[in-house]
């Protein structure tokens, strides 16, 4: 059972927390445009206080599903920066020894079930883990991470039916960051998205997704009650990205202006305005604040130093864990018995 | 006249072309229209036939390409964009199930003149959800036709004729050749489908090779030319339908076949192409007809790994010099 985070060192936990997230993506930034880093990817900066104020409500035993956007709910779930960054770069040491790379990232120790490239991939896998929940008896809740694009996946309509009907201790969390890749929100939704999840006769709640207290105090006590059996619960948080869709999407302003990021980074950033508050209630002072800052960017460099050196993984582990209980698949589809 | 154009431009102008020859025909899909996709293919469409022919969808792939069989079969010639190859699993039954079956189940009267375009082809380092080849899946269903464009060329002549089609048509583009540059004539033209393009003659082995595939058969071929060995090069254009005859001919001259392709090589295209080779060239054969594709593993993201999966010009060098000795070592 998750202990009450009401004293002082939760507080603190959530800000560095916090804090963590954005100095891992903004290593990952500077990998990419350095053209270290493989592939692209999605920066979850300014997002943070829903990942965080969500996952700091659970358990290792509660399980999360997360996307595309993913790096953020694999740290607030307590990935290492060691192992992620080592993913990022396609290395042995990686969570996924190389084979998954940002958008696939999974941290079965910490309830993490994966990242995932498909938008909505992952909203029958939540409810399947649900369902196990129930099934098995046990009282882990899934907390099912999706954007406000996938809303417009028909999956989400049919386990949402299904969690309803089944009462499953899922909660279905709408990171409502206003655009889906180039587009607004509202050119690509109809309607409102809490009403939806209400059709179905599912709890909705729609919660200031900057606000690391507001959302943890509700997920806080949502989570407690799907452990009830109460479930399932859809949250819509709004919040914004500040990079561009993926990291190579630098010139936007076709889509999104200038003025509208600053104006949400000025005055609406999670970290610095949760800070702020930590100061105004004496919980930290301000070097202190700039203390932890300056530590988690030490040990997010010293892991991506780690990480560029590390090995790639042998050539033969390629065709390694293509089917559970095969040590190595192409021998094994060719029919060759071991 | 012919000038240097890339891929990206050649899918661009053969959409124009069609929309302005066909008030019928509209395009949808994610971010097509002001964004122009997220390879920039479709930049510039948008502007000139607006936002009513040029659609920008939710991310609702099943639900926007069952709304296009149903607007293919009401007089609309719609053309899907499909970002990624890979979402096909997202939205087979719609295309599998209905646009495929229609015109049969109807006993000829609906018809379906719809075109999906996607993309295929790894070593982008977008890992085993981005980066599949999956136009084995849909070659395997009857009602409809799949091209494979190998270059800028192809992709404009087969499109606009994919375009005119009155069958719902899948073609595939490599998502990495979208820059590169080829010879496209200024004036129209369309490619007809089944009929392959012999790209380089040659007597001692037949490269047969399809969409990416194509450039690394032809950088083999060149290794082969300056050991002394004739490669010719073939490319189908098209799955299906399928020009059996001109590859037949060419095995028959050769004797010897390689088929590369970057689908799985498991229940695929190489599959399929060698086999029909064996039935129609067989006593002429003086090897082991040769399937390379990507290797049976769901693509990884390292770079380590994933260049060990797809065919490049050395390994199929290595095959076709094989071949030719005649060592039967490792025939497979
Ligand atoms: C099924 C599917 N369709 C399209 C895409 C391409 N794509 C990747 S992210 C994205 C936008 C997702 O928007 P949203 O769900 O709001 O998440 P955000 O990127 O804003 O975090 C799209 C269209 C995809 N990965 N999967
Ligand atoms: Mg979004």
């Amino acid at each position: 059972m998750t202990k009450a985070r009401t004293n002082t060192e939760d507080y603190v936990r959530m800000y560095r927390q916090m804090v963590r997230i954005r100095a891992f993506e903004d290593n990952a930034n500077q990998l990419y445009l350095s053209a270290k880093m493989p592939g692209l990817t999605h920066m979850y900066s300014g997002q943070e206080a829903v990942a965080v104020g969500i996952c700091e409500a659970l358990t290792d035993e509660d399980r999360i599903t997360s996307t595309h956007r993913g790096h953020g709910h694999c740290v607030a779930k307590g990935a290492s920066f060691l192992e992620m960054f080592c993913e990022l770069l396609g290395r042995e040491e990686g969570y996924c020894r190389g084979k998954g790379g940002s958008m696939h990232i999974a941290d079965q120790a910490h309830g993490n079930l994966g990242a995932n490239a498909i938008v909505g991939g992952s909203m029958g896998i939540a409810t399947g883990a649900a369902l196990s929940a129930k099934r098995l008896g046990r009282d882990f809740v899934t907390v099912c991470f999706f954007g406000d694009g996938a809303t417009a996946q028909g999956l989400w309509y049919e386990v949402m039916n299904m969690a309803a009907l089944w009462r499953l201790p899922v909660i279905y969390a709408c990171e409502n960051n206003g655009y889906s890749e180039y587009t607004k929100t509202e050119e690509i939704a109809a309607g409102s998205l809490t009403a939806r999840a209400e059709a179905f006769g599912i709890e909705a709640h729609k919660v200031d997704g900057q606000d690391v207290l507001a959302v943890n105090d509700l997920a806080r006590k949502l989570v407690e009650r799907a452990r009830r059996g109460e479930g399932p619960f859809f949250v819509e948080l709004d919040t914004y990205r500040y990079h561009g869709h993926h990291v190579g999407d630098i010139n936007r302003d076709y889509y999104r202006s200038k003025d509208e990021e600053a104006a949400w980074k000025e005055r609406r950033d999670p970290i610095v305005n949760f800070g702020k508050w930590l100061e105004s209630e004496g919980i930290l002072t301000a070097e202190e604040l700039v203390a932890i800052n300056d530590e988690i960017r030490a040990e997010a460099e010293a892991a991506v130093a780690y990480a560029l050196d590390a090995k790639y993984p042998d050539a033969g582990e390629v065709d390694m864990h293509v089917f559970a209980g095969v040590e190595h698949a192409l021998p094994y589809i060719d029919g060759e018995r071991t | 006249m012919t000038r240097e154009i890339t891929l990206a431009k050649a899918v661009n102008e053969a959409i124009a072309e069609e929309m302005r020859r066909d008030p019928t025909v509209f395009l949808m899909g994610e971010d097509v229209a002001e964004a122009g996709t997220p390879f920039k293919v479709l930049a510039g469409l948008v502007d000139e036939f607006g936002p009513d022919r040029v659609i920008d969808t939710p991310i609702s792939e099943p639900g926007f390409v069952g709304m296009a069989v149903g607007a293919a079969m009401t007089g609309s010639r719609p053309i899907v964009d499909l970002m990624f190859g890979d979402f096909l699993y997202l939205v087979m039954d719609q295309l599998c199930n209905q646009a495929a079956k229609t015109h049969y189940m109807s006993g000829g009267k609906l018809k379906v003149p719809m075109v999906l375009r996607t993309n295929l082809g790894a070593t982008r380092r977008s890992a085993a959800q981005h980066s599949q080849s999956l136009h084995a899946l849909v070659a395997h269903i009857p009602g409809l036709k799949v091209a494979m464009p190998s270059s800028a060329y192809e992709a404009k002549g087969l499109l606009k004729t994919a375009i005119r089609d009155d069958n719902p048509v899948v073609i595939f583009e490599d998502k990495l050749m979208y820059q590169d540059k080829a010879a496209v004539p200024e004036e129209a033209y369309l490619i007809p489908f089944g009929e392959a393009a012999v790209l380089r003659e040659g007597r001692d082995i037949t490269l047969v090779a399809t969409s990416s595939m194509v450039q690394v058969a032809r950088q083999a071929a060149e290794t082969l030319a300056s050991e002394g060995i004739s490669a010719e090069v073939i490319d189908p254009r098209t799955l299906v339908p399928f020009d059996e005859a001109t590859i037949v001919e060419s095995v028959k001259k050769t004797s010897r076949a390689i088929i590369i392709d970057e689908g799985h090589r498991n229940f695929g295209v190489t599959g399929e192409i060698a086999s029909r080779i064996s039935e129609k060239a067989f006593y002429h054969l003086d090897y082991p007809v040769q399937r390379m594709g990507a290797m049976d593993v769901p693509v990884p993201f390292s770079p380590a790994l994933e260049d060990l999966t797809v065919p490049t010009p050395d390994a199929v060098a290595e095959r076709a010099r094989a071949a030719v000795r005649g060592e039967l070592a490792d025939a497979a």
